[in-house]
């Protein structure tokens, strides 16, 4: 029987997506991006066990709320690409269910993204930066395996919701975002970008799991500074 | 037919309504369903403003000194008082409880000593006169059921386990047919209850007996209403011939109804719809503009938020205020599947707009599936704008009451002028589980409560042991309890009838005995944590449990887990029909509710430290709402929970739940939180769930108010089952309310 481990499940999401939809955290990581807010799920180790039925049983009784809203489920995490069997099947179950199905993933996992986009609705594609030395230095890691997963993507025809946090002194600065918008234009099936703005809201989980925190002191960014690169970048996409 | 019915009929389809009391058959023959938005809504009119500016004055006048003014010559009754008003020259609407506006009423048909009190608190002194008189002639409800309490409901009453009794003053919740004395006049309703009475003959057992007298009290009643209105030279006596008239007699007949009684309830039914006939006959006939009609619906809104009941200021405490529960029943479906808002569904709650947010009326929006999506839109909106809006599903309820009921109080709802409902508060789960523990014995009182159960004397609670004592205790308490509302209803009908509201309903009324539960998430948590997890108690040398510690986790109500929802809903199925069990005064129905309004925090003062971590003396949750805190996968998770709590025969009187949203969790901009709020409550209702109270605010204007209330004077927010001014709460109630579960997410 497959298993997964889910760090937690927030049933009632609004912003993650269209509609109304229940959110799944799943266990594990690899990057280790710098402003990452849910350090608790890095490990693939913790969380909680359940199958690909529990978890969807769970999910279809949200299915009045996903109805009326244009709503459904939406795996994020950790990456959810982290567990492919687990989430390869759920993701089957979902969609036998009749629940739109959304991957929220910087593209980081380990492979059958074919099979994974198969039964996938909608990706929230999370672009941690356009260049390699730009992406090592915000996630620890190389560009190749999220180019892959675009590479399936491209395949698939899955259409793509493109995030991007923006960072002060990291990833901020209307070159940094025009530069976004040249790279995002070479990506599949993009609807919509969303930009968003740096919070500290992680900061304490990071005090609790005893992990020095990589952006002491940079602080949250303005969301009025995010609206005005959300407009250049909207500009440059055509909406 | 009377001359005066053709020229108030004109117009009107014809129907059954025409030769009997049938005010449902006229909305159907008559009402026009609207399906558009809410775009035709017009303004306050330059007299709206006038009149409700000198009550914007005189409300913070009362918000300072408690209350404004009481009369003290003379004690409550129909036509008792001289006319009162606020404006006359701008007053489209008239008629005040007494001389002047909020000027409060003594009644004393309740209890003597409630009332005195209130009276001493405020620095009042009722006519000695009065008083000896009053002493000397009259027996008071109080008085009639502390003659016949047993000791066992006097020991139950003292350590908490039942409380809010109505033994001390009117228990409320009598809705009027309001309606009947515009469509009919008053003349004819007393022709009505002549002809009933005629009948009313044969072997003269107890009810007949009893039922001869209430009518002719309700004839009475007919004419005194007839009489207070003649002196504000409104003809009751005819039907209403005009928009104007059909407020104004359906506020009079109302205005009657709080005159006589301070229940605790003293709602207005379902209006607006039946009134839009009127509105709309005079627009289609060019004698009334938009303007006024809304002018007519604001100034009604505004004699509305003026009604006042003397209460004590330990009430006030309990209520969170000075509740009246003015609730008016909005929209809903008709059963030919036709929707039953029309544009004054809209027109009343745009009041919220013209005269600004206020906890009265009670807003009720009957929701169903099928409302039209342009006031699902609108109501929405209104909601994230003012908190104020409260919503019932029609969709459960018209199948059990049809399609013209109204809502007493909260949630309790009732077949128009059919039904009546008799009041009975609420008893405590949480404590009564305590009581299963320790032997019957109260935890804080050391009263023994409950005969006959042992003490547990376990290391470990063993869950089908502590279940089936559990269970026991409740047996016990369902008896107790409809022995206790037989006797308040015996004595109140004896001593406090209602004979103003009586008249408005059929002679051969339906009556349903509203019982209720508070405590419900605490004893559903404690059972779950007794089962699942391992509980030692704690106790003292008596060997009561004082306190518990708990090893391991256990499921909570809240999280959508039917390993402890379904503890919940054994709960309340086993209790109601425990009540069942017990025949009721005047073969009553049982119904039963999750309701415990603000006083879920002084239930909580009053039980013990609870095996579910909850602390001696700190709130229960309210109504049916899940512990704060203990709701750990989010909002909908929350509602599913409450959901399952089954209303059909079991929680027919109701199951409150209240809905703390921050706005920027609702959605990125207001389009989607409209949207998102609209698909929350068909995604919940679709569930079969009864009722839910919407907050859309942030914690911190919640925070920002407690240390400066003196810039929100109007912020009114929903606490279960109805709406509260935020300042009006104790600081108690404001932390409570603040704790609990507010629904954010990143």
């Amino acid at each position: 029987m497959t298993l997964g481990r889910i760090h937690s499940l927030e049933s009632m999401g609004l912003v993650d997506g269209p509609g109304i939809r229940t959110v799944v955290f799943l266990q594990g990581c690899r990057l280790r991006c710098r402003y990452c807010h849910n350090p608790d799920t890095w490990q693939r180790e913790g969380g909680t066990e359940t199958t690909p039925r529990e978890l969807t049983d769970r999910l279809i009784r949200f299915k009045s709320y996903y109805k009326s809203s244009g709503g459904g489920v939406t795996f994020s995490g950790g990456e959810p690409l982290m567990q492919p069997d687990f989430l390869l099947e759920t993701l089957h179950l979902c969609r036998d269910a009749g629940i739109h199905t959304c991957l929220d993933t910087a593209g980081c996992g380990l492979g059958h993204y074919d099979k994974i986009l198969a039964d996938t609705d909608l990706i929230l594609y999370d672009v941690k930066h356009y260049r390699p030395d730009g992406y090592r230095q915000v996630t620890g890691h190389g560009m190749d395996e999220t180019l892959s997963f675009v590479k399936a993507v491209r395949a698939a025809g899955t259409p793509m919701w493109v995030r991007h946090v923006v960072v002060p002194g990291l990833t901020d600065g209307e070159e940094h975002i025009r530069e976004l918008g040249r790279y995002i234009r070479t990506l599949p099936n993009v609807e919509k970008t969303e930009l968003l703005p740096y919070h500290l809201l992680g900061v304490s989980k990071y005090r609790g799991l005893g992990i020095p925190y990589p952006l002491e002191g940079v602080p949250a960014m303005e969301r009025k500074t995010v609206e005005q690169y959300q407009n250049i970048l909207d500009e440059m996409l055509g909406g | 037919m009377d001359q005066n019915m053709e020229l108030a009929w004109k117009g009107f389809h014809s129907g059954e309504w025409r030769h009997l009391v049938n005010v449902r058959n006229f909305i159907q023959k008559n009402y026009m369903p609207y399906e558009g938005d809410a775009q035709f809504l017009q303004g306050a009119t330059e007299r709206t403003q006038r009149v409700w500016e000198k009550c914007s004055a005189l409300l913070a006048e009362e918000m300072k000194k408690g209350i404004i003014d009481v009369e003290t010559r003379v004690v409550s009754g129909i036509d008792n008082f001289e006319p009162g008003y606020i404006d006359k020259d701008n007053e489209v609407i008239v008629g005040l409880q007494t001389d002047a506006p909020l000027k409060r009423i003594v009644n004393l048909y309740g209890g003597l000593r409630m009332a005195l009190s209130a009276l001493d608190q405020y620095g009042y002194q009722l006519d000695p006169e009065v008083e000896r008189h009053f002493r000397m002639y009259r027996k008071t409800h109080n008085d009639g059921v502390f003659d016949a309490y047993p000791e066992r409901i006097l020991t139950a009453r003292k350590a908490g386990l039942l409380t809010g009794l109505p033994d001390a003053y009117g228990r409320g919740r009598v809705v009027g047919d309001y309606r009947r004395v515009p469509l009919y006049g008053v003349d004819f309703l007393i022709e009505e209850k002549q002809r009933d009475k005629r009948e009313l003959d044969g072997p003269m057992d107890d009810e007949r007996i009893r039922l001869r007298e209430e009518v002719s009290e309700q004839i009475r009643a007919l004419e005194q209403m007839k009489h207070m209105a003649a002196r504000y030279g409104v003809d009751l006596g005819r039907p209403a011939q005009s928009a104007k008239e059909a407020v104004q007699n359906l506020y009079m007949a109302y205005l009657a109804g709080v005159k006589e009684n301070n229940g605790a309830a003293t709602s207005l039914g379902r209006t607006s719809t039946f009134l839009d006939i009127y509105i709309q006959r005079d627009l289609d006939n060019g004698v009334l503009t938009e303007r006024e009609a809304q002018e007519l619906i604001d100034q009604f809104v505004i004699k509305l938020r003026l009604v006042r009941h003397l209460r004590t200021p330990e009430y006030n405490e309990l209520f969170g205020g000075d509740p009246t529960w003015v609730t008016e029943a909005i929209g809903g479906m008709g059963v030919d599947g036709r929707t039953l808002v029309t544009r004054t569904s809209f027109r009343i709650l745009h009041c919220l707009t013209n005269l600004g947010t206020a906890p009265e009326p009670n807003l009720t929006v009957l929701w169903s599936q099928s409302l039209p999506e342009n006031f699902k839109k609108y109501c929405s909106e209104m909601s994230i704008d003012t908190d104020s809006i409260q919503y019932e599903n029609d969709d459960i309820m018209r199948p059990v009451y049809g399609d013209d009921y109204g809502i007493a109080c909260c949630v309790s709802a009732m077949r128009m002028g059919k039904q009546m409902q008799f009041f009975g508060a609420r008893a405590n789960m949480a404590k009564s589980l305590l009581y299963a523990i320790n032997g019957g014995v109260d935890e804080i009182k050391g009263l023994q409560v409950i005969p006959n159960i042992p003490l547990n004397t376990e290391e470990v609670l063993d869950y089908p042991t502590v279940l089936a004592a559990y269970k026991k205790v409740l047996s016990y308490v369902a008896e107790l309890y409809v022995d206790a509302i037989n006797i308040i209803h015996f004595m109140h009908d004896k001593y406090a009838y209602e004979a103003s509201q009586m008249a408005l309903h059929d002679t051969l009324v339906e009556r349903l005995t509203a019982f209720g539960i508070a405590g419900l998430s605490v004893a559903a948590d404690s059972l779950s944590a007794i089962k699942f997890a391992k509980v030692y108690p704690v106790r003292n040398e008596q060997g009561i449990a004082v306190d518990f510690r708990t090893e391991g986790d256990f499921p909570k109500y809240g999280n959508d887990n039917d390993l402890v929802d379904d503890i919940a809903v054994e709960l309340v199925t086993y209790f109601s029909g425990e009540l069942k069990k017990h025949p009721i005064y005047r073969n009553a129905i049982h119904t039963l509710s999750a309701l415990t309004i603000t006083s879920n925090v002084m239930y909580g003062k009053k039980t013990g430290t609870t095996p579910d971590g909850r602390k001696r003396g700190e709130p229960l949750a309210p109504g049916a709402n899940p512990m704060h805190g203990r709701d750990e996968n989010g909002a909908l998770a929350s509602l599913n929970s409450v959901a399952k709590i089954p209303y059909r025969n079991i929680c027919q009187d109701g199951v409150s739940n209240t809905f703390s949203i921050v706005p920027s969790a609702l959605g990125l901009n207001r389009p989607q939180r409209v949207a998102n709020l609209v698909a929350i409550l068909d995604g919940y209702f679709a569930h079969s769930a009864h009722h839910l109270n919407v907050n859309v605010l942030n914690r911190e204007v919640l925070l920002d108010a407690m240390e400066h209330p003196e810039n929100y004077p109007t912020l009114t927010i929903r606490v279960s089952g109805y709406a509260v001014n935020f300042n009006r709460l104790t600081r108690e109630q404001q932390m409570e309310v603040v704790k609990r579960t507010f629904h954010e997410s990143m």
